[in-house]
């Protein structure tokens, strides 16, 4: 359990963090979701005592971080992929790590076998790709067994098969119990691993809500319909008591996955149809809309990205 | 017993690196090495001298000579023992295994001053004796007065010079800025300082200044140094306190980057 009260951090002016009161809770996938620079890293370095708050409490089973006896026994966690001696072995990096909270050596070999890292376990660091960074950075957060995980942004830098692998690495944790708190930029991502949903937007929290609630609130679906004989089909339409609205460039939309009707409809009225499409509004762009106030880096104005297909985004990452 | 788990911890992260065994063994080679050769030609030039050195001829000193170059040696070890941890961003990973960050430099600087101090007592008694042996019929005893001292006091010199390194670099967080800091005024600055009349009286309290004293058996000639080797040492020890403070308080107050 993480509970965090009116945790604030201020950089000079700037507000990366503004009274954050949220609790992620054991034997469920938690995700941190927010647009990059949305405040996820700083609030987990919160977490674990590497910044201090500005005002706040952050507390892990009801302690601070600093105060529990051999933390990585408590809360395991992946912060940056990169940070790691890059002159150190593999073997070496984690053997530091379980000697400073008393974690026998032997569990140093179990988690190098878990994250499939035991062939290059006495090789550089310098030497590894960012996804075999990723999954050194997961053995370490593994290595104290500990109840509470947390990962920022693990999904980045690994290859499609390193990601399915991350993904019910995550929810087998999850199912054993344990307090799993995954930060992403990709609503997508979540979408597909995490139970509950964290939301935040230039430090505030926006959303704190259970991933089904979430999709049942905005997964909108409706008929998109291009007609030359417009006015003549909103009669028709307003006569079978369809709700119909402009959308733009000459298109209606219908609310619901009414398509078929309305094909009945037109056809009966001897309407031509250009287009009759059932659309469905992705988290993706639910997730856009909820943030759009609150992005800070804003792309410069131009035409809008193409719709993207839903779990699209997983890809790219 | 957490200290001990983290040194434990800090002894696998300063054997598992190689910059370690270069800049140690770096110190060791170039401090005997300039020692010996400086020892060589002082004995086939003895007879060259002016009398006013003759007189004062120090044959220990001479064998330390390469301390000097060794001791840059030793400064980069210490810098790069703490400024690893920021330039890798280790040091994110360090804290949230030990969170303590009093027990994380401490356990750090003991572990480093350690191995400093074997290192650095075996060059100073390495450089003695090679030195020594070159010297010929000008040549100390190690059972000479004050001279066991003096070799002791070198191991002394180099980990308190490495120490001293730890806490600059402590404060500093970058290697460049530490180094580019500390190099230039161990080797050129200080010495400058510590030798030109205008500045002698101030100079000579700086940490090499005071604490290279303790390395000296036989007085200059007109010496008029307001402190003996050991109090020389205590100055030394004085500077190093302040370094490994003011990392320490500075470590304790900001967010680790």
């Amino acid at each position: 359990m993480i509970e965090l009260e009116g945790l604030t951090k201020r950089f000079g002016e700037k507000v990366a963090v503004d009274h954050l009161t949220f609790s992620v809770r054991p034997g469920i996938v938690t995700g941190f979701l927010g647009p990059n620079g949305a405040g996820k890293s700083t609030t987990m370095r919160m977490i674990l005592g590497l910044d201090r708050p500005t005002a706040g409490d952050v507390r892990i089973d009801g302690t601070h971080y600093d105060r529990l006896k051999d933390p990585l026994t408590y809360l395991g966690a992946l912060l940056d992929a990169k940070a790691v001696h890059g002159g150190r072995s593999a073997y070496n990096h984690l053997l530091c790590l379980a000697q400073s909270n008393g974690i026998p050596a032997s569990r140093v070999a179990q988690v190098l076998e878990t994250v499939g890292l035991t062939a290059v376990a006495r090789k550089k660091a310098k030497g590894f790709s960012l996804g075999m960074g990723q999954r050194l950075g997961i053995a370490g957060a593994l290595l104290g067994d500990p109840r509470i995980l947390m990962f920022d942004e693990p999904v980045n830098g690994l290859d499609p098969e390193g990601i399915h692998w991350i993904r019910n690495l995550m929810k087998s944790l999850a199912a054993q119990g344990r307090t799993v708190f995954v930060s992403s930029h990709l609503m997508s991502e979540m979408a597909l691993t995490a139970d509950h949903l964290v939301v935040i937007g230039q430090g505030r929290l926006l959303a704190d809500t259970s991933m089904a609630d979430f999709i049942r609130a905005n997964s909108r679906s409706y008929v998109r319909i291009r007609c030359p004989q417009r006015e003549r089909l909103r009669d028709v339409l307003h006569q079978a008591g369809i709700t119909v609205v402009e959308a733009g460039g000459g298109a209606l939309e219908v609310e619901g996955g009414k398509a078929e009707q309305i094909g009945e409809l037109a056809a009966r009225y001897g309407l031509v149809l250009h287009e009759l499409s059932p659309q469905q509004a992705s988290l993706e762009e639910a997730f856009m809309q909820l943030t759009a106030e609150a992005v800070e880096y804003h792309a410069q104005a131009g035409p809008e990205p193409a719709p993207r297909d839903w779990g699209a985004g997983w890809k790219e990452a | 017993m957490a200290a001990v788990r983290a040194i434990r911890s800090e002894w696998t992260k300063i054997r598992s690196v190689a910059s370690t065994v270069w800049t140690l063994s770096l110190a060791v080679v170039v401090t005997v090495a300039v020692g010996t050769l400086l020892s060589a030609l002082s004995n086939s030039q003895f007879d060259n001298m002016p009398a006013r050195e003759r007189l004062s001829f120090d044959p220990t000193v001479i064998s330390f000579a390469g301390m000097t170059l060794g001791q840059l040696a030793m400064i980069v070890f210490g810098v790069l023992v703490v400024s690893n941890e920021y330039s890798t961003g280790m040091i994110r990973v360090s804290l949230a295994a030990v969170p303590q960050r009093g027990t994380f430099l401490f356990s750090k600087v003991a572990v480093a001053a350690a191995l400093a101090l074997a290192v650095g007592l075996v060059t100073s008694f390495a450089a003695f004796f090679l030195g020594q042996a070159m010297l010929g019929p000008h040549r100390a005893g190690i059972g000479d007065p004050g001279v066991l001292r003096a070799v002791f006091g070198g191991g002394l010199y180099m980990t308190l010079i490495a120490m001293f390194s730890m806490g600059v670099a402590a404060m500093l967080r970058s290697p460049m800025l530490s180094l580019g800091i500390l190099m230039p005024f161990f080797f050129l600055i200080s010495n400058i300082l510590g030798n030109v009349d205008a500045t002698k009286k101030i100079g000579r309290f700086l940490p090499d200044q005071a604490g290279n004293r303790i390395m000296q058996v036989v007085p200059r000639v007109g010496d008029d140094t307001p402190y003996g080797p050991w109090a020389g040492l205590g100055i030394m020890a004085l500077w190093v306190i302040a370094a490994l403070t003011g990392g320490y308080l500075l470590l304790k107050r900001r967010d680790a980057q």
